[in-house]
């Protein structure tokens, strides 16, 4: 921003950067407000409003009546009860977060620097997938892991399969994570790379003269970016998620937090304060890690 | 052999995409696959004593309320994306091209919902449209799936609209000005074209979002069934094989669009 600097202290009325300056802050304001209003009013309320439910307490002997209150010990019983489910979420949340990452990696690379002119057509087989429901797609991997499938038989011929099969384990639920979210690993990863100079690339490989490398010096630091973003977009949603639990899973050893708090919420009488504590408690644990993690490894822009 | 592994060292990446795109695709596969499944109850195994049938393909509409749950789903996306596109490109516009006091905090409220999991966002809005909203007459169904789509999709949208802003040069809006444009004009025919794929990006993006949300869906919907609502209720009986049919209808429908869409816009830049 330039101002006047000559002939004195420019006189706020009538200097025009300031009156462009103001103008331009009327706009912001204008333009911003009613995004703002959406996500204050369906967004910051309803959060606020559900950390009150998490503190009511139960009217004594009427269970799903409750009377306003600061009871803090909502948390402690919920966790108490819940914690391997909350442990087990963010586990799970980690390994399928890994497990894309491995897997999103050689393709992204692949899209933008060997593809050629067969690039968009690699892009849109990422993208396309998503277009048939994801509760379809991971009803088929139900059907493909199932105890008479193809995978499962041949692993059992082989004897890898000690338990017999894979659904209603939780080898199934971090596959069907894996799986669910590894296009939003892909695409940014794969938006970094692209932006990447091919010529830093090459210029690596003349200094260091060996790919591996290269890779590690030049190609990965360049995409860490993408990376960031795209280990917060897979492990955000995976950590959170019920359905894979739900429908790849097992009633006892499988389920996450998000199957917790869709119970609480809906089939347990009086669950509400015991759900929007386990709710908040996951908002808090991922927004702490996601905190840390970007200030670890962050840079200036995230998405 | 020597050849062999230094052919594979090379390919490396190109092989291992296509595996991990093998990967994605299966399931598509085995969608496509049961919808010609001749099942007695449950569409979850293969009947191999019956071969495989037509019937469900030449009645999609036959499992009672797919269609109706396929019909809320487009109404849902269609005006989820128009309004979270218009109010996402707004705020977008402010947060490149304008100054303004409270910039961080409204990075902050961009930001936040993307990051907090969908099973928080529908926990919170259940509970603010059952303690709140139903007093002045909202009642859980239709118009508060719209309301919570929007809310989710606003972030998206501001972030890849942002993004292209961020890497126009600003030095076509100066020819314009340059060239005697006013602000107006620079706006409509400068900066608005050069903006027009982001914003289209977004809206697609918003689209694919609302169309395939469950998870918000569930907590917000009422009795109100969305196609993805329809698919995993309908699990718990033995998934109609028609579900199969429309969601493999709905992925090739979807490719060809954007491999239209890709032409289109090809041919409009070479010109």
């Amino acid at each position: 921003m330039t101002t006047a600097t000559a002939g004195g202290p420019p006189s706020p009325a009538t200097d025009p950067d300031v009156a462009e300056g103001r103008r331009s802050r009327r706009i912001a304001y204008l333009l911003l407000l009613p995004g703002v209003l959406w996500l204050v009013v369906f967004f910051v309320v309803p959060v606020v409003q559900l950390f009150t439910v998490s503190l009511q307490s139960d009217y004594p002997g009427a269970p799903g009546y409750y009377y306003r209150d600061v009871n803090f010990s909502n948390y402690v019983d919920a966790l108490v009860e819940f914690w391997p489910h909350m442990l087990r979420s963010l586990l799970f949340g980690a390994l399928a977060t890994f497990f894309a990452f491995v897997l999103a990696y050689p393709l992204a690379y692949a899209m933008a620097f060997k593809a050629g002119r067969w690039r968009s057509v690699m892009l849109i087989c990422v993208i396309a997938p998503f277009f048939t429901s994801f509760i379809l797609r991971t009803i088929a991997w139900r059907q493909i892991l199932a105890d008479d499938g193809v995978v499962a038989s041949v692993l059992t011929s082989l004897h890898l399969l000690p338990g017999g099969r894979i659904t209603e384990t939780w080898v199934a639920v971090v596959a069907g994570l894996t799986y669910n979210f590894l296009p939003f690993m892909v695409l940014p990863i794969y938006a970094s790379l692209e932006r990447a100079d091919p010529r830093v690339i090459e210029a690596g490989g003349d200094l260091y003269a060996n790919g591996m490398t290269t890779f590690a010096r030049v190609t990965l630091p360049m995409s860490m970016p993408g990376v960031l973003a795209g280990t917060l977009l897979t492990f955000i949603p995976a950590s959170g998620d019920y359905v894979n639990a739900e429908l790849l899973g097992s009633d006892r050893s499988t389920k996450m937090v998000g199957n917790v708090i869709e119970s609480q919420f809906f089939k347990v009488p009086g669950g509400y304060d015991t759900a929007a504590a386990l709710s908040f408690t996951l908002m808090a644990m991922i927004l702490v890690l996601v905190f840390f993690y970007v200030r670890r490894f962050g840079t200036e822009e995230l998405v | 052999m020597r050849t062999v592994t230094r052919w594979i060292g090379d390919r490396f990446a190109m092989i291992a995409a296509i595996l991990v795109l093998f990967y994605l695709f299966l399931p598509v596969l085995y969608t496509f696959i049961f919808s010609f499944n001749d099942y007695r109850k449950s569409n979850i195994t293969w009947n191999s004593n019956a071969g495989p049938t037509l019937k469900h393909w030449e009645n999609p509409c036959g499992a009672p309320g797919i269609c109706d749950s396929l019909v809320t789903s487009l109404q849902v996306g269609l005006l989820a994306t128009f309004v979270a596109t218009v109010l996402g490109t707004m705020i977008a516009f402010a947060m490149v091209r304008h100054r303004f006091r409270g910039k961080a905090a409204s990075d902050l409220l961009v930001f936040v919902p993307m990051a907090t999991p969908e099973i928080v966002l529908g926990a919170s809005l259940l509970t603010i449209f059952v303690q709140g909203f139903s007093q002045v007459g909202l009642r859980l169904g239709f118009w508060t799936i719209v309301i919570a789509h929007i809310m989710f999709c606003l972030s998206f949208v501001v972030v890849t609209v942002r993004a292209r802003l961020q890497s126009l040069d600003p030095r076509m809006e100066e020819a314009a000005q340059d060239l005697y444009a006013g602000p107006g004009e620079t706006f409509w025919r400068v900066t608005l074209p050069l903006v027009l794929p982001g914003i289209v990006g977004a809206a697609m993006l918003a689209f694919s979002l609302s169309f395939d949300d469950f998870i918000i869906t569930n907590f917000v919907s009422g009795d109100t069934s969305t196609f993805p609502k329809f698919v995993y209720v309908s699990y718990l009986r033995g998934i109609p094989a028609q579900a199969n049919v429309i969601g493999f209808s709905l992925f090739v429908i979807a490719v060809l669009l954007v491999v239209v869409g890709q032409r289109v816009a090809s041919s409009r830049t070479s010109k």
